[in-house]
């Protein structure tokens, strides 16, 4: 099986499903001949044609909006948000249109749409490149939130992403594009949104993440073990709707949680996953429940020093395991 | 004798006829069931008085079966012309089970229903834009001919959504016909108070494709107008901007009073142009419609508002735990 980093994994499972559904296209800025400015669309205008790799105007709203009106025809779009921090002006159109199109006409209409974006920091994007956006999406019934950490997670689910009947965000950390690398099969397979999955057996610790952080999580465990210390590490993968249920068991399992995510603390996806288990298994808890986030700050400052200050890593992730699993 | 006017754009006798009975049945609805809500038996109504000829003359250029509809909350007469009832708009009105726009979950005027292609909207004005934009896109990747009607107010004519989806219409030369309802109010807000242009159709100069500005009170030029409009379309030469120029008849809505941002005199100066007036003395003085005609098509009106609102008021609510379901596809 070849191993791939995670960008060619997204453009592998696009380039997959164009092929195998003429429905499906692509929209967004600079998708074409340019090849998306992270080249996430790569090689997509020359094998599907202008046709269905489409360049759009610069408008975000427009970019969503023009997709809803599509995906309700019938097709299978596939918009991109260039940075997840530029999705704001299409909020209106994911929010109150895509996510409600099933409910509000009694299920006359769906819109199966997804909307890729890339999120997170740690690449010199400063306030504007670098933020992670979910949390303002996380409690929007209608819509589905996916952010794999592992490209043959990201194809599998992006894949389910573009056959789903409803719409789904797709994000996808950029420091993860060309860092994460993992097996990948050219086969057709899909994964399914809603399912956690455990990265790494344990039984001292638990730590939930998504994302580039739940790598530091797997890099710290990896130091943890040698001292003895057995953590347990579950990927979120979906963030909207959790999987309670792997939640749940995960926390369970060894009594001890630490929840990882680079987002704001403060009304991230980490504490709805504590309310999870404070709901429904507190008293299998041997410790409180712990988070590691990215601060209460408006977003990621651009000068080095500041960027690293607010920017997780491997070896704040392993004092946090550490100073738990000690608890 | 020279021909006339409907006539000339290819109307029958019987079609001009035809668009009467649905003005008249569009504002007897919307009449009845202002009577309702007085009477405190629907909780809310949103207007189409005044703006019957717009939306009649527009869908009957418009082609059932094939074209799409993007409607705005006002479009009561559009979608009776595409295949809506009355017992559909009353359904609607008491949120009933059956209504067809969404088994009683949304407001009145919130119209939708795919066997119609009539696309669901909302309640944040112009989002319907670059969806009307997004059918096009989609039907001419499919090598489907058709065209998309989207209407929305001159208020929403600011809105960003306006302007992104236009915008895309015209770089696509897509066949959407952007209709906007120039009623002088966005609520209480008025015409002068909303744009610094000359007129809504002025804007479509931006976005490179023709904008024209038309007497909203006249179904007949309306129709023209969407007919040329529709067939600019197809034939590849891209979008257009129609702007019907008209008076809202009524408040905003039931929750709504006029009285404190326009005077009487104006609304009763503007109730002289009333286009269901106006056209049934066309029609008259065309020799179209007799004495006789017109109390048949207003005796068909009343009956069909009667009976619709008899069926509606009697027909079930939607069962309470069903407020649960369809927020994912099975």
């Amino acid at each position: 099986m070849a191993v791939i980093s995670f960008i060619d994994a997204v453009t592998m499972a696009m380039r997959e499903e164009m092929r195998r559904d003429p429905n499906v296209f692509v929209l967004g800025e600079d998708v074409g001949v340019r090849g998306g400015v992270f080249r996430a669309t790569s090689g997509l205008i020359e094998e599907f044609g202008e046709e269905r790799v489409i360049d759009t105007p610069l408008a975000e709203s427009a970019i969503a909006g023009v997709a809803i009106g599509a995906a309700a025809y019938g097709m299978r779009p596939i918009a991109e948000m260039q940075f997840a921090d530029f999705i704001m002006p299409a909020v209106n159109q994911i929010v109150s249109e895509a996510a409600k199109m099933r409910y509000r006409s009694n299920n006359d209409w769906n819109c199966p749409i997804t909307i890729r974006a890339p999120f997170g920091g740690g690449v010199h994007g400063a306030l504007y490149h670098s933020q992670s956006v979910e949390a303002m999406f996380n409690s929007t019934p209608g819509l589905k939130i996916v952010a794999p950490s592992t490209p043959y997670d990201a194809k599998g689910l992006l894949k389910a992403a573009i056959r789903d009947n409803d719409p789904v965000l797709f994000f996808e950390h950029k420091r993860c594009y060309r860092l994460i690398k993992g097996e990948v099969p050219d086969t057709d397979y899909v994964l399914p949104i809603g399912k956690a999955d455990v990265k790494r057996e344990g039984t001292d610790i638990t730590v939930i993440s998504y994302g580039l952080t739940l790598h530091f999580a797997l890099q710290a465990a990896e130091k943890l073990a040698q001292e003895g210390i057995s953590a347990h590490i579950l990927d979120l993968r979906t963030l909207y709707p959790l999987d309670k249920e792997a939640i749940i068991e995960a926390a369970s399992k060894t009594g001890k949680v630490l929840i990882v995510h680079e987002d704001n603390k403060e009304g991230g996806i980490g504490g709805e996953v504590a309310a999870i288990i404070a709901e429904h298994c507190l008293f299998d808890l041997d410790a409180p429940i712990k988070r590691l986030c990215g601060p209460d700050v408006p977003a990621m400052p651009y000068s080095p020093p500041l960027e690293k200050a607010f920017m997780l890593n491997p070896d704040k992730v392993y004092e946090a395991m550490r100073e738990l699993a000690y608890f | 004798m020279s021909k006339m006017r409907h006539e000339e754009a290819g109307l029958t006798d019987q079609q001009v006829l035809d668009m009467y009975y649905y003005m008249l049945l569009a504002r007897k609805i919307d009449e009845r069931q202002w009577l309702l809500n007085r009477a405190g038996k629907v909780p809310f109504v949103i207007s189409c008085q005044g703006q019957e000829a717009a939306q009649i003359g527009a869908a009957f250029a418009m082609q059932k079966d094939t074209d799409y509809l993007c409607p705005y909350y006002r479009d009561l007469g559009v979608v009776l012309v595409f295949g809506q009832t009355a017992k559909d708009a009353m359904l609607s009105a008491f949120a009933k089970k059956d209504d067809p726009n969404s088994g009683g979950r949304q407001m009145p005027g919130h119209f939708g229903g795919k066997k119609w292609n009539i696309l669901t909207g909302s309640s944040p004005v112009t989002t319907q834009v670059p969806h009307a934009v997004g059918i096009a896109l989609a039907a001419k990747m499919q090598k489907k001919e058709l065209a998309v009607y989207t209407s929305f107010g001159e208020g929403s004519s600011n809105q960003g959504d306006f302007h992104e989806g236009a915008n895309f219409a015209g770089v696509h030369k897509l066949p959407v016909i952007f209709f906007c309802e120039n009623n002088k109010y966005a609520i209480s807000v008025p015409l002068k108070k909303q744009l610094a242009c000359e007129s809504v159709a002025d804007r479509a100069i931006g976005y490179g494709f023709k904008g024209v500005s038309i007497d909203g009170n006249d179904p007949i030029e309306t129709y023209l107008a969407v007919k040329e409009a529709r067939e600019r379309g197809l034939r590849g030469e891209g979008p257009t901007l129609i702007e019907a120029v008209m008076y809202r008849l009524v408040p905003h809505s039931s929750d709504d009073d006029d009285r404190v941002y326009r005077s009487r005199e104006e609304v009763e100066e503007a109730k002289k142009k009333d286009p269901i007036l106006t056209f049934a003395a066309y029609l008259k003085e065309a020799g179209v419609m007799d004495e006789a005609t017109e109390k048949e098509i207003s005796d068909r009106v009343s009956k069909e508002v009667d009976e619709a609102t008899e069926y509606a008021e009697n027909a079930p609510y939607p069962d309470a735990e069903s407020y649960k379901l369809h927020v994912y596809g099975e």
